[in-house]
């Protein structure tokens, strides 16, 4: 019986790094004929002039890159991205931390508050946008009603919140943090709960007030947790396409065009895969600062 | 001693503030779907009607109108469907890789696991151009099973993710002793760690399922026809018709198709997080 166990003890040992690689590479196998694969083909459609229903394609050099960089929509476009990446985190991160205090302490019907903050989150945004849509209707729009009964404009007279481009700006803008804060505050509020609680106490007692507690001594803790929120916060956004495509579909006049919007709209509705591969492409550059910053938290949560 | 007092009332009179105005700021689109769905049309698009009141009696014509003269129904359908395929196969790649990954290959699997990791961050919006020639290639236009194929592309990075810390915190000398009893390492991780790890599953497949409802892009690229459509891309584009706005139905819809995605979701959040959060909380 002994040396029957210990027989299979051994037979499973040495069997172990082809059975591990058995039971990953099938995981691995699909990740790069559908990840790595399409990555790659997007990089060769951004040198090609690739269309739909063309079957033949050209390489043309960079081509592509010299008529985007002249189109004034592709400059609209990076610039639209960034404002909306960056101006929403700023709102997200100053809200998120805010609520994330708030909601720490205890009080009653805590859950319930929680389960209706998150909704912006937890729905599908293409829902929510719609709902923003609604909210934003150029005539019944309940937002220029309150602004109208407050007298702040004449009746009829409201502004057209999607129509005009500062305002359908303003606007796509809005939903984006509306969308991201939920998010942000509960990883916040991980973070929070995670600190030892006789750390702020003894501060206090050492005769800290709210304000100095809150950024010399949680803040700092928090550090780690802040830049996980942030970085994932960045590529949601910067990353998004639903809630541009369903509030204003681009534009008035592509307007609110974001990289993805605009790479959706030549690409696949233009019919010009070349073009449009060639815009997604300059999602990258980004993409990899944000995951150089992602693995050195993963890197410093492991080495402490 | 009243000073004190005082300021412990502008306390929580603050602390009550904050977290009224930002539920509402947070929350209202939702309440607004509420009464938009229930009110009928005469008084939704009258003008001078205040709109946060019912000027008429409240209709459940919304309801009945999308339940019956639209095709939300088999919306739903096709998203549990996509939903229920997407999370199986999602279970059979990323249950065995994060096990394989969190036990048997050492500091390799640790890096393999980031490796994985970071291929969640590439988002749809860089993939769906080439993706539709695959799927043109393919000859899977229009069809579910072209969302099946590409959805486990987001859905299997971050389940090994969430899976391999579940499985790190099963101690080894388990199935050690399982194997001494005879058990093969094979037969140990599906006879003893998959029972004992069913919540961290069940996690997954929450996630899987909420992630495949919440999708867009790909259902916007890859489908066409109307009774294709999953509920992300078939409520916003075809309960339009022309330039025509059916508001009530549309808010009923959005209400109807979220809010049970909205509850799955939160029963798990904390979990969720915990993925989310890359070890940087301990």
């Amino acid at each position: 019986m002994a040396i029957a166990s210990g027989k299979v003890k051994s037979i499973g040992a040495a069997q172990s790094p082809l059975l591990g690689a058995a039971m990953f590479s099938p995981a691995v196998l699909y990740i790069l004929l559908l990840v790595a694969g399409p990555f790659f083909l997007a990089i060769f459609y951004a040198f090609s002039d690739a269309r739909i229903g063309n079957t033949e394609m050209h390489f043309v050099g960079l081509e592509n890159f010299r008529s985007i960089l002249h189109s004034p929509s592709f400059r609209i476009a990076i610039r639209n991205s960034l404002i909306f990446t960056i101006c929403s985190q700023i709102l997200v991160i100053v809200g998120a931390n805010i609520l994330a205090i708030a909601l720490e302490k205890p009080f009653r019907g805590r859950g319930f508050i929680r389960f209706l903050i998150l909704l912006p989150w937890v729905a599908p945004i293409a829902l929510g946008a719609i709902g923003w849509k609604w909210l934003l209707d150029s005539i019944y729009s309940v937002i220029s009603w309150v602004l109208v009964a407050l007298h702040f404009y004449k009746p009829f007279n409201a502004p057209m919140w999607l129509g005009e481009p500062h305002l359908a700006i303003a606007s796509v803008l809005l939903v984006h943090s509306w969308r991201l804060m939920p998010f942000s505050t509960v990883i916040l509020l991980a973070g929070r709960t995670a600190i030892p609680k006789d750390i702020p106490e003894a501060a206090a007692v050492d005769g800290a007030g709210f304000w100095r507690t809150q950024f010399q001594i949680v803040m700092p803790m928090m550090r780690p947790i802040l830049s996980v929120a942030v970085l994932f916060g960045l590529i949601f956004t910067f990353t998004d396409m639903t809630v541009v495509y369903i509030l204003t579909a681009g534009g008035p006049f592509d307007s609110t065009q974001t990289l993805p919007s605009l790479a959706f709209a030549l690409g696949i509705q233009g019919s010009d895969l070349a073009a449009g591969a060639a815009i997604s492409l300059f999602l990258v550059p980004l993409l990899v600062i944000i995951a150089y910053f992602m693995l050195r938290v993963a890197h410093r949560a492991e080495v402490t | 001693m009243p000073r004190k007092f005082s300021s412990r009332i502008w306390s929580r009179v603050v602390h009550i503030l904050v977290i009224a105005v930002f539920t509402v700021l947070l929350a209202f689109p939702f309440y607004w779907m509420v009464i938009t769905s229930f009110k009928q049309n005469v008084d939704l698009y009258t003008m001078e009607n205040n709109p946060f009141l019912f000027n008429a009696k409240p209709t459940l014509d919304h309801l009945k109108f999308l339940f019956t003269q639209t095709q939300f129904v088999r919306w739903l359908g096709n998203t549990a469907f996509v939903g229920v395929v997407v999370v199986a196969i999602t279970l059979l790649l990323a249950v065995p890789a994060a096990y394989s990954l969190a036990r048997l290959s050492g500091r390799w699997g640790e890096r393999l696991g980031i490796a994985i990791f970071l291929t969640y961050l590439v988002p749809p919006t860089l993939l769906f151009i080439p993706l539709s020639r695959v799927i043109a290639f393919l000859g899977l236009q229009d069809s579910l099973w072209a969302l099946i194929l590409v959805y486990p592309t987001f859905t299997v990075p971050f389940s090994i993710w969430l899976l391999m810390g579940f499985f790190k915190s099963i101690p080894k000398e388990l199935e050690d002793a399982a194997m001494v009893d005879g058990l093969t390492r094979f037969g140990a991780f599906v006879k003893l760690v998959i029972p004992i790890s069913v919540s961290g599953i069940l996690t997954v497949v929450i996630f899987t399922f909420t992630l495949v409802t919440q999708e867009f892009v790909y259902a916007l690229t890859f489908i066409s026809s109307e009774s294709n459509q999953m509920i992300g891309t078939g409520i916003p584009i075809f309960l339009v018709r022309g330039d025509v706005y059916y508001w009530g139905a549309l808010m009923a819809a959005c209400l109807v198709a979220s809010l049970p995605i909205a509850f799955m979701y939160n029963l798990f959040l904390d979990r969720f997080i915990s993925g989310f959060t890359v070890g940087a909380v301990k």
